[in-house]
């Protein structure tokens, strides 16, 4: 097992320049997420126009795994809609947990496959997508504004 | 001064991990177990397995015997003067417990006051939060400062005739703090409170003796100190423990049943319901006896002087920041750190591959994590095997992951 399976190139680069980090005024949807365990919190914004997502960012401090995955989160789900983006949080978790899960599906966020040999890792690398999907759940359940609070999924 | 040969005594210490020779720097967790130990315990299932203080046949008579004998080693060990007051549990944790509920429910009424110390494990810190609550008590807090020395002024203000206990931490598993424990039991003694020493940090790494800290109750365990998990022990006075009531009911705790009620044994079998923990309580026993065979004054000065290469070797990494007090006087063998940029987890699990063994957390201390303003660190403890090359092990890794996590050229803009 290579630490380079772990932290490769483009996580380390995620990780040390975050994309869409920040927060965002008038955000439709804003959910927090945690790992009480290791300490990493963040919580994503996501502003939606005409059904798609207009933008979306996201504050955090944690371990280059949760805090890379969260940042290439936000480059993937850009400009699609709700229900698409849950899907693709789907696909993601599938990939995680041991599916094989195509290539063209994910891009980018297969660099992200080799923290499958790291169980213990994986919750740190599932902890954006966990708070994103509760959040959009919620928001189109109350079909409105909303702001919630997510723990990471117990493996 | 401690041979670098006791490392022969740990067979452990000759495996590799990712092909690299195994850099144990996690005896705060967990202690290696000598050869001596674990040969005992196979002894123990290969030839007198037996069920303590009531077989009227030959193997449960030497297992009796053997288990009261590590007792009485244990109780010397830490310097009690009868053997009867040390009660076996399974763990620090449960010692602390214990104390919780059969003397905290007997004892603590509403606007009683427990004084703890910022610097607690949980499990120092829970049970007297269930206990407060249940009760109506309330919890006060010593705070430390930037050394991570407890602020004794603070406490002088904290005591008042409404402490019933000062609970606290001989040795801090994250700053690695030697708490004037003395002192402080000295004061609360005078303001008519009981202290308990949570002694599962000093124990292994200090000559201990309760009686000269002034502790009224000491809580320690076997697995940190050589010994195999599973064992642990609630020192106390006589008399204390005399006048406790159970903690737990069953066998072995009794002297006589009727349908509605019974009577006790002394202590400590009182406190000891139910088969315990045989073979762990009597092989413990022979890790405090490979222990004293070193010296535990030999082992506290080869600590202190591990621990003053190891801050000095540290201070030269850069972006590294060292918690706890600067003097070795002060502190014992645990090195929590933080590495700029770069997450404890992240750390520990690049030094894995190095073959060095670390932990990376809060190590249950979330107050005290809170406290420094971080939200993990990543903790080298060390112990009587542990060298120097050790110590350069960590810091080469510590390179590593400055390397791997070093900047990089900012992307292109999409």
């Amino acid at each position: 097992m290579a630490l380079d399976d772990l932290y490769r190139e483009v996580i380390l680069d995620h990780y040390t320049h975050p994309r869409n980090k920040g927060s965002l005024d008038g955000a439709d949807i804003k959910v927090d997420g945690a790992n009480p365990l290791c300490g990493d919190e963040l919580s994503i914004y996501v502003k939606l126009a005409a059904g798609l997502i207009s933008d979306v960012r996201f504050v955090g401090r944690g371990c280059s795994i949760s805090q890379a995955s969260a940042s290439m989160m936000t480059e993937q789900i850009k400009g699609k809609t709700l229900p698409q983006a849950r899907a693709l949080v789907g696909r993601f978790k599938a990939m995680m947990h041991g599916e094989d899960v195509p290539e063209e599906e994910l891009g980018d966020l297969m660099a992200l496959q080799g923290v499958r040999k790291f169980p213990v890792r994986i919750k740190c690398a599932t902890l954006a997508w966990v708070a994103l999907d509760q959040g959009a759940e919620e928001f189109e359940g109350a079909r409105g504004k909303v702001e919630s609070t997510a723990t990471s999924e117990v493996e | 001064m401690v041979p670098e040969s006791v490392r022969d005594d740990f067979p452990i210490l000759s495996r590799t991990v990712h092909g690299k020779r195994l850099v144990y720097l996690d005896s705060a967790a967990t202690s290696q177990k000598p050869r001596r130990v674990i040969d005992a315990l196979v002894r123990y299932y290969t030839t007198y397995n037996a069920n303590v203080h009531r077989g009227i046949y030959e193997m449960a008579e030497e297992a009796t015997r053997r288990y009261e004998e590590s007792r009485a080693t244990l109780a010397a060990f830490i310097g009690a003067r009868r053997p009867e007051e040390l009660v076996f549990t399974r763990s620090t944790t449960e010692a602390i417990n214990l104390v919780a509920y059969a003397w905290g429910r007997a004892t603590i009424r509403s606007g009683d006051e427990i004084i703890l110390t910022e610097m607690e494990h949980h499990s120092n810190l829970v049970p007297w939060q269930l206990l407060a609550a249940e009760k109506g008590a309330k919890l006060r807090f010593i705070p430390f400062d930037g050394q991570g020395q407890l602020q004794l002024d603070v406490y002088e203000r904290l005591l008042s005739p409404r402490t019933k206990l000062v609970a606290l931490a001989h040795q801090s598993n994250v700053l690695g703090t030697i708490n004037p424990v003395k002192e402080i039991a000295a004061r609360a003694h005078a303001a008519g409170a009981k202290v308990l020493v949570d002694g599962a940090q000093s124990a292994p790494h200090m000559p201990v003796n309760v009686a000269d800290l002034g502790a009224d109750f000491f809580a320690f365990s076997g697995h940190k100190m050589c010994g195999p998990t599973g064992a642990g022990a609630i020192w106390a006075r006589y008399e204390i423990l005399d006048a406790m009531p159970p903690f737990h009911g069953g066998g072995e705790m009794i002297m006589l049943v009727q349908l509605e009620t019974s009577t006790y044994k002394e202590p400590p079998h009182k406190f000891e319901a139910g088969t315990p923990n045989i073979g762990d309580c009597i092989v413990w026993g022979e890790a405090a006896d490979y222990l004293q065979g070193i010296g535990m004054g030999a082992i506290r000065e080869h600590e202190k002087r591990l621990t003053a290469y190891a801050l000095h070797a540290l201070g030269d990494v850069p972006g590294l920041a060292v918690f706890g007090p600067r003097d070795v006087e002060d502190r014992g063998g645990v090195v929590a750190f933080t590495l700029e940029g770069v997450h404890p987890h992240d750390v520990a699990q690049v030094l894995d591959q190095e073959g060095i063994a670390v932990r990376a957390g809060h190590h249950c201390t979330q107050p005290l994590h809170r406290r420094l303003g971080v939200a993990a660190t990543t903790r080298a403890s060390m112990y009587l095997y542990n060298t120097e090359s050790d110590i350069d092990a960590l810091v080469r890794g510590l390179h590593v992951v400055r390397k791997l996590f070093s900047p990089r050229p900012a992307p292109a803009q999409r």
